[in-house]
């Protein structure tokens, strides 16, 4: 996996690490922008690491373009020797599938969808051949998923499923974004979940809804009060379905500001996870309802 | 210091410098579209170039003073009235309590900015006092300014005289067509040879969806994609990549029609591909474009980008220098 570099005009350097989304990418990924933050290269002013590439921000008055390029493709030497083990955590989200709110938005924009007589997950679970929407969520929801990527607006966590790339889910954009989605949707595009952090334009299938805030700038939610986004690269994810009286407890604990999360710290091995991925994923889980 | 917002105009936020180092997780540095004419605004009456100014778009607000100020409006050429009487843009002008700003209509450009002497002095988030709307940052609790609301400003740092101004020849503004200056990269490889021509040599033309988050052009010829099998993971359109990092300028062309340059209020990644990005030293020019205006990208090399980076920084040393 040799990665490839270019510039983005005189104050950025993109890396592509794969041009295919894997979990290998996402480990090089990480170990690259982990070694540029350690070499602490001046003139470095931020790093976006994404899925299987990322980004590098820099002043070209302090450090010359082609010179940090060069400092960058030595680092990927070193970094690809990095061990793929990561220190990290496991967390639950609940997540009300068919919820109204994403069904009243879906129906809005139908016209700009590639099935208008199917709603967006009956769709997603016909074009990958499920039965039925509650195979589909069986399957949506079985295995857990690595945050692989935190971006697009503030917060918004991409998520790649923990499985073999047979079973993966895979479903295209809308035809045309939305210009409105539901803040909290829990939206599929290409290979990735994700969670909408905040009400806005979309162009991801919509699934469901999650009671669980993820973004809060008044950092009044009190596992937010650290700091106001929740999720970060290598953050690992079980989404757990619950239905409208579940989720509207959970939703009057979040409005009474007694909502926890459960969280677990994990550690994840990305040659263990190779050798035996159902293995693996039935630790995480014993790990995640451990006392 | 108060200052009464009579009526905001349209899209009024306040704007400075920006809140850099928080991309890698969807928040952008946002901050003035156009930071030439938000430095150049504020050292005209005298305040840090940083301070939080107003950023208003087509039209102005109505502002009414509760105490004595210094002001300067600069930017796009929208003529500020002090009790309806026109005023000088690019210069300080004196404000009495009780006097009303408001403004004329738009001669041209897109965006003004309104520095106040003593600087906007709402509470700062993530260390900018610049409105992100989308993620409910800086600004009047996060958002756009509203008629009835009062603006904190802070002390004055210095005296200055009414009527200092800035010589045209240290302003800049898009010329006709505009011209936005692109160093090829990113995913230049995924259009043919052909459609990469095609794309420099057309003018194109700004579309009315152009704000803080990005300008999208039309009216050029769709581009030509290189034949591939989809990655897996990037979804099957050919103009579709693995979701991955937006350079803040970077030209994104979703299903090879519409050209979308990315701004200060870019959305940090995504899955569309990007052609090139546009030097850091046109961007503030992007902001003065309002819709219809006929832009052409032109290709430049990176030594080509570095110098005119160089031109922009010795503009606004002179700048600083007639101003101090």
């Amino acid at each position: 996996m040799t990665s490839r570099f270019t510039f983005g005009a005189d104050e950025h350097i993109f890396v592509e690490v794969s041009e295919e989304m894997s979990l290998e990418a996402f480990f090089k990924t990480l170990s690259m922008t982990n070694a540029i933050r350690e070499a602490g290269i001046d003139g470095i002013t931020e790093i976006c690491p994404a899925n299987a590439s990322f980004q590098i921000k820099f002043d070209p008055d302090v450090i010359h373009p082609d010179d940090l390029m060069t400092r960058l493709q030595q680092i990927e030497e070193t970094a690809a020797q990095a061990d793929p083990v990561l220190n990290t955590r496991i967390i639950e989200i609940p997540v009300y599938y068919q919820d109204p709110w994403t069904h009243e938005t879906l129906m809005r924009f139908r016209e700009r969808h590639q099935d208008p007589e199917a709603t967006d997950i009956e769709y997603a679970a016909r074009i990958n051949g499920y039965d039925s929407v509650q195979d589909f969520i069986a399957a949506h929801s079985g295995a857990p998923w690595f945050v692989s990527m935190v971006g697009f607006v503030s917060g918004l966590p991409f998520l790649y499923q923990m499985v073999d790339r047979d079973r993966q889910i895979q479903v295209p954009k809308y035809l045309r974004p939305r210009t409105d989605t539901p803040r909290l949707t829990v939206g599929y595009g290409g290979c990735f979940s994700c969670v909408y952090s905040v009400r806005g334009a979309g162009g991801y299938q919509m699934f469901g809804v999650t009671p669980m805030p993820i973004y809060d700038p008044t950092q009044r939610t009190s596992y937010l009060s650290d700091f106001m986004v929740f999720f970060k690269p290598g953050d690992i994810v079980k989404w757990k379905p619950v239905d409208r009286a579940e989720y509207d407890r959970c939703l009057s604990e979040v409005e009474a500001n007694t909502y926890q999360p459960r969280i677990r710290d994990v550690q994840f091995s990305l040659d263990d996870f190779n050798r035996d991925i159902d293995g693996t994923n039935a630790k995480l889980m014993e790990a995640l309802y451990a006392g | 210091m108060p200052v009464n917002v009579v009526s905001a105009g349209f899209a009024t936020t306040v704007q400075d410098l920006g809140r850099p180092g928080y991309y890698h997780l969807g928040i952008p540095m946002g901050g003035a579209m156009d930071r030439f004419a938000l430095r150049s605004a504020n050292l005209l009456v005298g305040n840090d170039e940083g301070a939080a100014c107003l950023e208003c778009v087509f039209m102005g607000p109505t502002l009414e003073f509760s105490e004595d100020a210094v002001i300067a409006v600069t930017g796009g050429d929208l003529p500020p009235k002090i009790d309806g009487e026109v005023k000088e843009s690019w210069s300080a002008i004196r404000v009495k309590a009780g006097q009303v700003l408001s403004f004329d209509y738009l001669k041209s450009g897109a965006r003004a900015y309104i520095a106040i002497s003593g600087g906007i002095d709402t509470p700062p988030t993530l260390g900018s006092r610049s409105t992100y709307a989308i993620g409910a940052l800086g600004g009047v609790e996060g958002r756009a300014v509203q008629a009835g609301d009062v603006l904190p400003i802070g002390a004055a740092r210095r005296r200055v005289d009414e009527g200092r101004s800035l010589h045209a020849a240290l302003r800049r503004s898009p010329g006709s067509p505009a011209e936005l200056r692109v160093v090829p990269g990113l995913y230049w490889h995924r259009i043919t040879e052909a459609a990469g021509r095609t794309f420099f040599d057309e003018t194109w033309k700004v579309a009315s969806e152009a704000d803080r988050m990005g300008y999208r052009f039309q009216g050029g010829s769709p581009l030509e994609f290189v034949d591939r099998e989809p990655p897996f993971g990037a979804g099957s359109d050919p103009s579709n990549i693995t979701d991955a990092c937006y350079p803040y300028g970077s030209i994104q062309v979703p299903s090879g029609t519409e050209p979308i340059v990315l701004h200060r209020d870019a959305v940090s990644g995504g899955g569309y591909f990007m052609l090139g990005t546009v030097i850091s030293a046109d961007m503030d020019l992007i902001g003065q474009l309002p819709p219809n205006t006929p832009t052409r990208f032109v290709k430049v090399d990176m030594q080509t980008a570095l110098d005119a980076r160089k031109d922009r920084a010795a503009m606004l040393d002179r700048v600083r220098a007639a101003l101090a």
